[in-house]
């Protein structure tokens, strides 16, 4: 039942919205409540019980809600982004309704889809969560008239994303006893094509190499709150899919691409990370980056393809080495890139513009927006001490497990070796961002610039304390995984 | 014991409409649309009763029309579904008489508008007489009740050239597909030596006589359902027809279309020797109808065109459907369908008043005229894409899953180009959304609803979300 509150609280409160309740308030005691519940779900999953309801007969499809380790840390991450994002941005007066409603609506689809054991459930409130997405970036969005065809190219790729994905789920489901995750098992037939509507849909949507240049326009583009959901938390269903879904019913099929993986991956990091180089504007740069790091995200995942598929360890019962990788740093860059759009946001907000040859000098008027920037920069590059480096060299060490100095460099080792030199085009771009931004001679949109204020600092606040906890002691969210 | 005979019942209210109009000259004419929801609702509460009488009591057809008619399988579910789209067709109307008026009498009064009300009532008679035909023959005559009150019905507004050109195609076709309808009842006949479905004896019979007499059939039968290679009339005549009439051939007579093919297909599909053959058949229709219906749609500008050419793209998905022999997919879809295109139709009529246009420019910025009615309409049309927890989806869904779980009978091809059809669907359908949100109103005046449409629309959409998160209801009915 508490799961099923974590999902109806923030759809009743958009309801509420549009009837007339006061917005920012109700979004923001639901986050809040959500909060509370959410945390207290993933810290103890056992305690939430489950929840099933059959809706169809034949064929199988239930309502069934449920939480183990890996959703339980995508619920902690969805949670904690929303109240971020609800506190974040400014909405534009008089579409108070439209910007809570939306947030309110895109965190429901996501709780929804990460603690729904069903594969008919999962997918469907995934979809829920974009509509809001696409609506918000075509109306509220920066950038002028350029924002429709910005929202509508997003549109058009997720959708066909989505359609990609469906193909290959109803194609395993077919085989399968019933769609309930407990019932996912490697099927007989077709796994190879399975696998590769699988690899291409879910890799659409989190923005796999070639399939992503839909991504970084749109989190330029989109107002703050909801890049930060989308990117911060919506991105990683795909991610989450691939590893809950794929992995389980098409190892065989995994296996077989693996290579081609391994190829766009590396795009992801190295093509993207030299692009991202390249960007004049601080949110195109973050969109970008974010693209770029999901390459390591996909690397674990292949890791965990190449040990076999099965992402649990038989004989200690909990996430092996590479999948317990991917779900941290799928964790840590959720709540990076989430800090990073909320702080770029405050930086147009207070100086009027996000392009980089016209910034300069703010560390001396805005020092505690400078210090959280600094610190989000840090963490995406990757520094030791916050989260993104514990994630990170996860990832690196799962590439190599299992291989031994005598054997030759397989593919995925290999992968591994050059993603590393990713991490250095991050410094580079990152840093270089941040001086641009903050150091050399101020100029003058920059000097008068104001600091951040309380509200303002919270959300950022509230991000960076999570990014240093799990990064000071990455077993806090490990301890979930087993 | 009137469960036999709602047909005779329903004739009954159109000619006592009739005759009222033609005496009596009610003052309004919408009084006659409303006495017709009012006989046509009686009439769906004797249907329910009636399908769901326990088994004690007698609901057999009496002897004398026991040859030719039967409420078995699946005929109360297309009983049900032609009474319910009546009704909203003639709710429709009644907010749509205004553009209506201009176009029947020359000084805009509602003068000839009585017999606008009283057609779908027969019509809806022999939709009714389709769903329950077990012989050939009756099949045939039934549908030409059907066929001629569409006939009229489409050609209604004579003052406007849209209407005619629409009501000459559809006649011209019409006949045509008549006359494939009869000669291949003839070499079915000549080949079996009976009309009775049920007498068929099709492994017995089966031959080259047989198999030809069929496909004339199911070629005229494309035509009801709008198939290819008779799916030429439907963008034309769709969009000349007044749009409640619209809704009706594009919602009941596709039903009843695929009902009667149910009836016919389904002993053919069944039977070893003919099987493989009929399920290619109707597999490659699925295959170049969706490719037509979604192609066409992409370039559409004007919203009833694209709902015509995206009811081909649904036609497409149903006939998979009917290739893999999962009957109660078809009908869930059609139940779908039903919800989501009357929801459609109902919003275009509406604007369709406001602002005398069916373009999908004259919805641009609704979502600051009519904010709610914005909002009914995304959903719809996120219904009609296929977005998940919308009931559009679950049909989608069924037809995938039944085209995946028979691979072997639909092939890959059919399946990639149904997948292509879903993304493609993706594209025109959020044109509208996107023109309702995206783009700014050039005429910004606010769009009243009516209290029907809104009563309507309203009971729709959430038609739409309950029935896309919790399908399990339309499945009891439909069983």
């Amino acid at each position: 039942m508490l799961l099923l509150a974590l999902i109806l609280i923030p759809i009743l409160a958009a309801v509420g919205i549009f009837a007339g309740l006061p917005a920012r308030k109700l979004t923001l005691a639901a986050a809040g409540i959500n909060f509370a519940l959410g945390i207290y779900a993933a810290l103890c999953p056992a305690c939430v019980g489950t929840l099933g309801f059959v809706v169809l007969e034949n064929p199988a499809i239930s309502f069934s809600l449920g939480l183990d380790g890996m959703s339980a840390v995508m619920l902690a991450l969805t949670v904690i982004v929303t109240v971020a994002a609800t506190l974040s941005g400014s909405c534009p007066e008089g579409r108070e309704k439209l910007w809570y409603s939306s947030i309110l609506l895109i965190a429901a689809g996501a709780i929804g889809a990460f603690v729904s054991t069903d594969l008919f459930f999962f997918y469907a409130f995934h979809e829920l969560a974009l509509i809001p997405t696409f609506l918000m970036i075509g109306i509220l969005g920066r950038g002028g008239n350029e924002r429709v065809s910005i929202a509508w190219k997003t549109t058009i790729y997720l959708a066909f994303g989505s359609i990609i994905l469906l193909g290959g789920l109803v194609l395993a489901g077919t085989q399968l006893d019933s769609l309930a995750f407990a019932d996912l098992k490697p099927v007989a037939e077709h796994q190879n094509a399975i696998a590769l509507l699988l690899i291409i849909g879910f890799g659409t949507l989190v923005s796999l190499f070639p399939f992503h240049s839909w991504a970084a326009p749109a989190y330029a583009s989109a107002p703050a709150p909801v890049a930060m959901l989308h990117a911060g938390v919506l991105k990683k269903f795909g991610l989450y899919g691939l590893l809950r879904v794929g992995l389980a019913v098409a190892p065989e099929g995994m296996k077989h691409w693996l290579n081609l993986l391994l190829v766009l991956l590396l795009c992801n990091i190295l093509w993207m990370g030299l692009v991202t180089i390249n960007q004049k504007r601080l949110d195109n740069m973050l969109g970008s980056s974010s693209v770029m790091h999901m390459g390591y995200i996909f690397l674990a995942i292949g890791a965990a393809i190449a040990a076999g598929g099965n992402i649990i360890d038989p004989a200690t019962q909990s996430l092996n080495l590479a999948a317990s990788a991917a779900v941290l740093l799928m964790f840590a860059h959720g709540i990076s890139i989430a800090l990073s759009f909320s702080l770029a946001d405050r930086v147009e907000a207070k100086t009027g513009t996000l392009e980089m040859n016209q910034l300069g000098g703010l560390a001396k008027s805005a020092p505690k927006l400078t210090f959280l920037f600094g610190l989000v920069a840090m963490a995406s590059i990757g520094l030791p001490g916050l989260a993104n480096f514990a994630g990170e060299i996860m990832v690196f060490i799962s590439g190599f497990q299992g291989w031994t100095p005598d054997q030759a460099l397989g593919p995925v080792q290999i992968a591994t070796i050059i993603a590393i030199w990713g991490v250095v085009i991050s410094a580079v771009y990152m840093l270089r961002a941040f001086r641009n931004t903050f150091h050399g001679p101020a100029v003058e949109r920059c000097e008068k610039a104001s600091d951040l204020t309380l509200t303002e600092k919270a959300p950022a606040i509230l991000l960076s304390l999570v990014l240093l906890a799990v990064g000071l002691y990455p077993n806090l969210l490990l301890n979930l995984l087993k | 014991m009137l469960y036999n005979y709602l047909e005779f019942i329903v004739v009954g209210i159109g000619l006592a409409l009739l005759l009222w109009e033609s005496f009596a000259s009610p003052k309004n004419k919408t009084s006659l649309a409303l006495v017709g929801t009012l006989g046509l609702t009686a009439v769906f509460a004797l249907l329910v009763l009636g399908s769901s009488c326990p088994s004690t009591c007698n609901t057999e057809a009496p002897a004398w029309m026991a040859r030719f008619y039967s409420n078995d399988g699946f005929a109360p579910f297309f009983k049900g579904f032609a009474l319910i789209s009546t009704i909203l067709v003639l709710l429709m109307s009644i907010d749509f008489q205004k553009v209506l008026n201009k176009f029947t009498s020359p000084d805009g009064s509602d003068e000839n508008m009585g017999e606008f009300y009283c057609l779908p009532i027969f019509a809806c008679a022999g939709l009714m007489w389709m769903a329950s035909a077990t012989d050939l023959v009756s099949i045939f005559v039934a549908l030409e009740l059907v066929t001629i009150s569409f006939y009229v019905m489409v050609t209604y507004m004579r003052r406007n050239v849209g209407s005619l050109e629409a009501g000459a195609k559809y006649l011209i076709l019409g006949a045509l597909s008549t006359g494939f309808l009869v000669y291949g009842i003839a070499w079915i006949y000549g080949a079996t030596g009976t009309t009775a479905i049920a007498d068929l004896n099709i492994d017995a019979n089966a031959g080259s006589a047989l198999m030809f007499g069929l496909a004339m059939v199911i070629i005229s039968l494309g035509f009801k359902v709008g198939a290819a290679p008779m799916q030429l009339w439907i963008p034309d005549v769709y969009q000349g027809a007044p749009t409640p009439i619209t809704s009706f051939l594009s919602v009941a007579s596709k039903a009843a279309g695929f009902g009667v093919a149910i009836t016919i297909l389904k002993p053919f599909l069944a039977a070893e020797s003919t099987s493989a053959t009929v399920a290619l058949i109707l597999a490659v229709m699925a295959g170049v109808t969706l490719l037509y219906g979604n192609l066409a749609a992409l370039a559409q500008s004007n919203l009833k065109r694209l709902l015509a050419y995206s009811s081909i793209a649904h036609a497409g998905f149903l006939l998979i459907g009917l290739a893999t022999a999962n009957y109660s997919a078809v009908l869930f879809y059609l139940a779908t369908y039903l919800i989501m295109t009357f929801a459609a139709f109902f919003v275009l009529s509406l604007v369709r008043s406001a602002e005398d246009s069916d373009e999908i420019d004259a919805l641009n910025g609704l979502s600051k005229r009519n904010p709610l009615l914005a909002l009914a309409l995304t959903l719809i049309m996120a219904a009609m894409a296929g977005v998940p927890l919308t009931a559009g989806f679950i049909g989608k869904f069924l037809m995938f899953e039944s085209a995946m779980a028979n691979i072997a009978t639909v092939g890959w091809t059919v399946i990639v180009i149904a997948f292509l059809g879903a993304i493609s669907g993706f594209y025109y359908y959020f044109k509208v959304i996107k023109a309702i949100y995206w783009h700014d109103a050039i005429n910004t005046n606010a769009i009243n609803v009516p209290v029907i449409s809104k009563i309507a629309i309203a009971l729709l959409c959430i038609g739409i979300l309950v029935f896309g998160i919790y399908p399990q209801p339309i499945y009891c009915f439909i069983q």
